[in-house]
């Protein structure tokens, strides 16, 4: 079976700089994968490039979602590329500050709905059902992500650690098959981060997605994915099962180099 | 809560001299001296100089006192406004909610009948503000794109019925939805060149466009009758009768209020609609919500096309209320007092821009010894504004969703 | 082709580039440090030139030396400029630093209608002749009709304040700190920088060769009114987006291609759509490249 996101080959530079170099990489159906790598390795820029915020300057990638035809997503905007399946979660947060709770999360389900301007003004038949269900689902997210009491706060008043929540379920909100979380439990203390790890592997099981993860904290990666991809200075150093990342010499070279500035 | 008392030490009192100092000197060229270059004296205006110093030792003081106010407000944020407050109060008591809103009917239509020509005037003027504020706003408020061209499309409807007049005959009612539809599509049009500019870019592309506007208007003569502007435009009838003067100001009201009405009522269904909530979205973070699914160009779009929407259906209005139009009336400066009703009222809150349009329009035609004064106030209150209450007099509520289990009711 | 025409046309640009240049340095310069369109500038500029007409005129009455008024009211003009300034970075743009964009731009505008008005009510709405401070020199005679003596004092005022300008960014303690915050304020921060004084100096700076634009340009039109500064400001600020904002170099390279357009412009197509010039040539700048000519691209990070 093909896997569901692949790469080959794919390499981003920006001037002189290269950020992503040739990197092949693949996803299949229900795992959880990491990518892991030092401060700068080129991790989140590799996300952006998958998720449409850059158009890669090399390479390819492509999505094989479960039962449909492999397809080449190069170069798609990010609204296309989350219409496809494929939705994000951000690093340093970006959530929609002023809007409740509740509708960050409406708003993932936005490329699932179709209402238009006419529709919102007559208030059809068809709108007023959609906009009911759009809340009715969007509340079952809430609940599922445990964050049903802050529902109509802005979402700026929320701690630290449900605003990431937030972020995952807006996330999800948009029916993906596959979920990418860019360093997820970045800021998070050891309590919260088994927290998110526990909602992780229940994520995967409820909804039937995969999940790739961008991590700098070792002990998350380790005790979730099955498979992880560990890059340095844009290149792909070593790919394999946590155990057999934690044994690779190269992989201990790029983390203890980096660990004198860290 | 801070202590004024605080104010009054002697320390407080120097820094406050020391501005004063600050200001005298820095205004002293331009406010003390005026020179006569025609018959080549000058004349010493010492009297500023005190008014100067007397202010700025008030307002100093008065700035620090705000400035620390608001950073001791900056961590609880349990500000409720004032629209959440009336909101309120309309539940609670759903009979006075009722009595209000009766209330306000009579008012309405009683107003052009209680007051003289005149006024009907000024309220009219008010009342279309408020719907060139309210288009204004799906642009700033919702979209979060700065739009200091507005003025262009106000003007693309005036000339729309002005020249359709002219050289077609056509009359009021068939201008009306040519005018908003003209405006519709150039507000698409120029929407989809700057489509690609961040924030500031878009505040100055979009002034030029408006400048553009006006400029050609001034000076293609052929086309726009020039700066002279075109004269006579009829005023609007019903069902073929002419009005006179007098009952045409009546009629003309009345049809604002509708306009007014019809505005607020697609407004108000468009914020909550998944149009709306993406307008939203893009405002808080253009990154983010394309990553969401949201197709930030088609966003993008309609809030340009249907804000000028508006714009261009309130500039037919324009045109038949005054009978006479010119390039004066669509400058920089119109652009910018809408944007100030928008501002001022509280960005993306349509209760906000009522109350911005009563305060910008009305205030100043009451208070005319001000009207001098006008602009510098409003520069003075944008500066304000923005710096100790960024959110406008009405902060924006978001609608409250409640959910029961089985059963999904709104709630407003 | 008329040759005299042509270079009339090309040093009249190249005059009109130079003290756009002289104003759009203030805008790229803010641009650059905080990332902030000072729409408030181009009045900046405006109460330069008007301070130095009041000081001039009064200065004119005692009977002074014309050269010696020059100096004392440019001298005086730079000051309350530069005084203006800093004193409405402290008012309009300190508070809002950690604001979102759209309110540091709204008040900018607001400061820019003050300001504006402000000027307008305690002096006049109306156009005042600005009086004629620099001397005509004898050399220019033969050549009058192309270069006249106020165009080579602009053009020769201009080199040298970029020049001092350039010595000042590149080589001085403040210069550094300076290119440091405009690169990474919160780093710069982190390294000791005191980044509100670097914001003053910048304002301070932009503010002073804005005022030596607006007195340069009042003696060569000869008159001014409280407007000049709003049509000044939009069009330096074309230049500076042209050139690519934040650079200094963009910044004049962009005023003179501005400054040609213009003057060719209107010299062989029509006079009546001078501004229009302006505007359209930003609108194809930023459609084909937002970076400007000498800009470098700006992503914004994710």
């Amino acid at each position: 079976m093909a896997p569901i996101l692949e790469t080959k080959n794919l390499t981003m530079d920006f001037g002189g700089l290269r950020a992503v170099d040739n990197i092949n990489f693949q996803v299949n159906e229900g795992e959880i994968v990491a990518l892991i790598g030092p401060n700068g390795a080129g991790k989140t820029t590799f996300f952006n490039c998958i998720t449409g915020v850059y158009k890669p300057t090399g390479g390819d990638i492509y999505i094989a979602p479960e039962g449909e035809k492999t397809e080449r997503i190069n170069g798609l905007k990010p609204n296309v590329v989350t219409e496809k399946g494929l939705a994000r979660t951000f690093q340093n947060i970006r959530l929609f500050q002023n809007m409740t709770v509740l509708e960050n999360v409406m708003i993932g389900r936005h490329c699932r709905l179709s209402a238009g301007l006419l529709g919102a003004i007559f208030r059809t038949k068809a709108t007023v059902a959609e906009e009911k269900k759009v809340v009715d689902d969007s509340y079952e997210i809430l609940e599922e992500i445990g964050l049903t009491d802050y529902a109509n706060e802005f979402a700026k008043n929320l701690p630290y650690g449900a605003q990431r929540r937030l972020e995952i379920a807006r996330a999800m909100a948009t029916d993906p098959f596959l979920l990418l979380l860019d360093e997820p439990a970045a800021g998070m203390n050891p309590q919260e981060t088994k927290e998110l790890d526990e909602m992780i592997l229940h994520i995967r099981k409820n909804n039937k997605i995969s999940i790739l993860l961008i991590e700098h904290d070792m002990s998350l990666v380790m005790s979730v994915s099955e498979k992880i991809f560990v890059v340095d200075y844009g290149k792909l150093i070593a790919e394999g099962t946590p155990d057999e990342i934690k044994k690779n010499p190269e992989v201990i070279k790029a983390y203890l180099g980096d660990e004198t500035d860290a | 809560m801070s202590n004024l008392m605080k104010y009054f030490s002697l320390k407080e009192i120097k820094k406050s001299l020391v501005m004063t100092l600050w200001f005298m000197i820095l205004t002293f060229p331009i406010m003390v001296i005026k020179v006569n270059t025609i018959e080549n004296t000058v004349i010493w205006r010492w009297g500023y100089l005190a008014v100067i110093a007397v202010g700025s030792f008030i307002l100093s003081t008065l700035w620090r006192y705000m400035m620390e106010r608001k950073s001791l407000q900056a961590g609880n944020e349990s500000k409720i406004s004032l629209q959440q407050k009336l909101r309120e109060l309309g539940e609670k008591n759903p009979r006075l909610k009722r009595g209000a809103l009766a209330a306000v009917i009579v008012l309405v239509v009683a107003y052009p009948f209680a007051t003289s020509m005149y006024q009907t005037g000024i309220m009219t003027t008010a009342l279309m503000y408020v719907v060139l504020g309210l288009g204004l706003n799906i642009v700033v408020g919702l979209g979060g794109l700065l739009h200091l061209g507005y003025a262009a499309f106000y003007a693309v409807g005036a000339y729309t019925y002005a020249l359709l007049h002219v050289h077609f005959g056509i009359g009021f009612w068939v201008s009306l939805p040519i005018g908003a539809g003209l405006a519709t599509i150039l507000g698409i049009l120029i929407a989809i060149p700057v489509l690609r500019l961040r924030g500031d870019y878009l505040a100055i592309v979009t002034l030029g466009f408006g400048e553009i506007v006006r400029i050609i208007l001034e000076n293609w003569n052929d086309f726009s009758f020039g700066p002279s502007g075109i004269a006579n435009i009829p005023r609007p009838t019903l069902f073929g009768i002419h009005f006179k003067l007098q009952q045409a100001s009546v009629f003309i009201y009345f049809i604002m209020v509708a306009l007014v009405v019809f505005t607020i009522f697609i407004v108000r269904r468009l914020e909550n609609s998944r149009m709306g909530r993406a307008w939203i979205a893009m405002r808080e973070d253009e990154i983010a919500s394309q990553s969401m699914g949201i197709n930030i160009t088609k966003t993008k779009v309609m809030t340009f096309a249907i804000g000028a929407f508006w714009a261009g259906m309130i500039g037919v209005v324009f045109a038949a209320k005054t009978t006479f139009i010119n390039p004066a009336s669509f400058t920089l400066w119109e652009s910018v007092i809408i944007l100030c009703i928008v501002v001022i009222g509280g960005m993306g809150s349509i209760f906000g821009v009522v109350v911005g349009a009563g305060i910008l329009i009305l205030l100043p035609e009451y208070l005319r010894a001000f009207s001098q004064y006008r602009m510098l106030l409003f520069g003075a209150i944008l500066v304000l504004m923005m710096v100790f209450r960024p959110g406008g007099i009405v902060t924006n509520v978001r609608k409250v969703y409640r959910i029961d289990k089985d059963k999904t009711g709104e709630a407003e | 082709m008329d040759l005299s025409y042509f270079f009339e046309l090309f040093l009249g640009g190249m005059t009109r580039g130079s003290i756009y240049a002289l104003i759009a340095l203030g805008y790229t310069m803010v641009y650059g440090i905080i990332k902030l369109i000072n729409f408030a500038h181009g009045e900046i500029y405006m109460i330069g030139a008007f301070t130095a007409l009041i000081i001039s005129s009064v200065l004119g009455f005692t009977g002074m030396n014309s050269i010696l008024i020059l100096v004392i009211s440019g001298v005086l003009a730079i000051f309350f400029s530069a005084a203006y300034g800093a004193t409405m970075e402290k008012i309009a743009y300190k508070p809002l630093r950690q604001a979102p964009r759209l309110s540091a731009l709204i008040s900018a505008i607001g400061m820019s209608m003050f300001l504006q008005n402000y000027v307008l009510l305690a002096q006049t709405p109306d156009f005042l002749p600005f009086p004629a401070l620099i001397p005509d020199f004898k050399f220019l005679k033969p050549i009058e009709k192309i270069l006249s003596s106020t165009q080579l004092v602009i053009l020769v005022t201009t080199a040298v304040v970029m020049i001092l300008l350039t010595i000042l960014i590149k080589f001085t303690r403040t210069g550094k700190a300076m290119r440091a915050t405009s690169q990474d304020a919160k780093m710069a921060q982190l390294l000791g920088i005191n980044i509100n004084r670097v914001i003053t100096i910048t304002f301070i700076i932009g503010s002073a060769t804005a005022a030596i634009g607006g007195v340069l340009i009042s003696s060569h039109t000869g008159q001014l009114n409280y407007y000049i500064g709003f049509i000044a400001g939009i069009k330096a600020f074309v230049a500076a987006v042209l050139g690519g904002i934040g650079s200094i170099p963009g910044a004049v390279l962009g005023s003179f291609v501005l400054g040609w357009t213009e003057s060719f412009g209107t010299g062989y197509v029509s006079s009546d759509y001078e501004d229009v010039f302006a505007f359209i040539f930003l609108l194809i700048i930023l459609i084909f490249r937002p970076s400007g000519i000498l800009g470098r691209s700006q992503n914004d990070k994710v």
